[in-house]
């Protein structure tokens, strides 16, 4: 095996499961996916699994982890993050933290999209998450807003051309992680991008048992 | 693998404690433990999205600590084992995510697992302790749960005789708490406002332990009641413009839920004619619940096991000791498909 060998396992579940495994000199080598929203506990193992068995690789052979940071509604998401890091743990090697919608810029340039393009996905709660990119014909998209949570009718940049997305592709998610690593720009912060403050009630002492 | 002395690892983050544990067998080699009870302090309960993400940002550093604790890395670990439920969701679905992540990393076996099963399983691991004998009753009592189990077999036959039809024991310490004005967690302020307290002052009630309730709930528990008649005693005080005895109050409400515990589990030892009582979760640390146990447990000819605090709160160790007890009998891994559970009935020991 060269020394330049860079082998990436990429998880995301900001909004269903997304693995996927990508070799810096040979591509894509897999991606599997899970597209229900609410399962991502139960799928994440085998999608591991059968990401790592169809790139014909073993866990052994991972030399980072690209973990999808989100936007995404918490539940779902952290699972991502929690297998990412246990991995990378697992293994003593790199996380490399990427915010999901970068990788459905990256997917939307891909597919011949130029310009402006506001990505935008489901947040729940009649909600949105939205990130501002600008994709040239050549080089990767730029993120110049966001990622940020809005209602559906008060999403900012209202110029731009809409890109809802339904899912995060892992792939994607691995290949932005390449192109940061290529150009020596920093990986996202390793904090999931909730968005949003934990649901709490505060409490006001103690209620009245008996009436007055 | 080594099924002899397997060294397995544990993650536990079914509450608000983020736990790694490692043992040897039944030898502990490391209980680390994040907490973020802090956190839930203003809120006055435990708020389960706080705890799930604090789980996720405590989860590293914390396997960390644990191998750092045991001088072990991962090449040592022969397994490692995971709750899978009951507690909260979002909290389970965490370490349950991690736990298959770091079982594929490593290429170790994984072992999903009952929380409730394992707050009796760490006996095993307590240091210096005679092995637990089988049957044995267990009571489990923190701010989650309040089960009273018939243990046959740790990792075969575990029944559960009774739990609470409202509240944790834990929950209503909290809410007490908060109807006399003191912070959360509520278990050690009532502790120490009911010292120098008559604990027979206010005879407080004891939910379903009246003879119409026992027939259907003998060993069942409800505090929900309890909490509404401390609540109802202090505003009538108040509003009669009188001072509030807080001193006989906290000690004759802490004395209402010793009782109620007690009675009932050493009543399932007599019913089951099983003369052991094992004592687990958090709200052992309760002064007065331990030594009302001490008292009536010898009186009953009942022998009383009460593991260390550090390993009756929510901890990693006694979700390693279940896995690892698993492994010596010979119980296969479990499949990558299970999630996390938060009502995982106790006769399933493993998911
Ligand atoms: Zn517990």
């Amino acid at each position: 095996m060269s020394d330049h060998r860079e082998l990436l396992l990429a998880i995301d579940t900001s909004a269903g499961t997304s693995v996927a495994v990508v070799d810096l000199e040979r591509g894509v080598l897999s991606e599997a996916n899970g597209f229900d929203t609410m399962k991502h506990a139960e799928v994440i193992g085998r999608l591991i699994e059968q990401a790592l068995a169809e790139a014909s690789v073993s866990a052994a052979d991972i030399t980072g982890v690209v973990a999808g940071m989100g936007p995404g509604p918490f539940t779902g998401l952290r699972v991502g993050i929690a297998a990412a890091h246990a991995f990378a743990t697992g293994r003593g090697i790199e996380l490399l933290p990427v915010v999901s919608h970068d990788a459905v810029a990256r997917g939307a340039q891909h597919d011949g999209h130029r310009g402006e393009l506001l990505v935008v996905s489901d947040a729940r709660r009649r909600e949105v998450y939205w990130s501002l990119y600008s994709l040239p014909a050549d080089g990767a998209p730029v993120r110049h807003d966001g990622p940020g949570l809005a209602k559906p009718d008060a999403l900012p940049h209202p110029h731009a051309a809409r890109h809802d997305a339904a899912h995060v592709s892992a792939a994607a998610l691995a290949l932005v992680a390449l192109e940061v690593r290529r150009s020596g720009a920093a990986f996202a912060d390793d904090r999931a991008l909730y968005l949003r403050s934990p649901d709490v009630t505060i409490s006001t002492g103690a209620k009245r048992v008996t009436q007055r | 693998m080594n099924t002899h002395e397997p060294v397995v690892l544990g993650i536990e983050t079914s509450c608000d404690e983020t736990g790694i544990g490692i043992v040897r067998g039944s030898t502990l080699l490391a209980n680390a433990i994040a907490s973020s009870m802090d956190e839930h302090a203003r809120y006055g309960g435990v708020v389960p999205e706080i705890a799930a993400r604090a789980h996720l940002e405590a989860l590293t550093p914390t396997i960390h600590a644990a191998l750092a604790e045991a001088q072990l890395t991962f090449d040592d670990i022969d397994a490692i084992a995971v709750t899978s439920g009951p507690g909260l969701s979002g909290a389970l679905m965490v370490g349950v995510a991690a736990a298959k992540g770091l079982a594929i990393a490593t290429g170790k076996p994984l072992y999903a697992v009952n929380h409730l099963v394992g707050h009796v399983g760490v006996d095993l691991v307590t240091p210096d302790s005679e092995p637990l004998e089988y049957p044995t009753i267990a009571l489990l009592v923190s701010g989650g749960h309040t089960s009273l189990l018939y243990v046959r077999d740790l990792v075969g036959d575990v029944e559960l005789l009774g739990e609470t039809i409202d509240d944790a024991a834990g929950e209503a310490f909290d809410k007490v708490a908060r109807v006399l004005g003191l912070p959360y967690p509520g278990g050690p302020h009532i502790d120490r406002v009911a010292v120098g307290g008559n604990p027979k002052a206010i005879r407080f009630p004891r939910g379903l332990s009246q003879p119409k309730d026992m027939a259907a709930h003998r060993y069942d528990f409800s505090f929900s009641g309890l909490k509404t008649s401390v609540a109802r005693w202090v505003e009538a005080r108040t509003d009669r413009g009188e001072e509030i005895p807080y001193a006989d109050v906290a000690a004759s409400f802490r004395e209402a839920v010793a009782d109620v515990l007690i009675t009932k589990a050493l009543a399932a030892c007599a019913d089951f004619g099983v003369p052991r009582l094992l004592f687990g979760g958090g709200v052992v640390a309760n002064a007065r619940i331990r030594s009302l146990a001490e008292e009536r447990a010898a009186l009953a000819g009942v022998t009383l096991r009460i593991p260390p605090l550090s390993l009756c709160t929510d901890n990693g160790a006694m979700i390693a000791a279940l896995g690892a007890q698993l492994i010596m009998r010979g119980h296969g891994p479990s499949t990558l498909d299970f999630g996390a559970d938060s009502t995982l009935p106790v006769t399933q020991i493993q998911a």
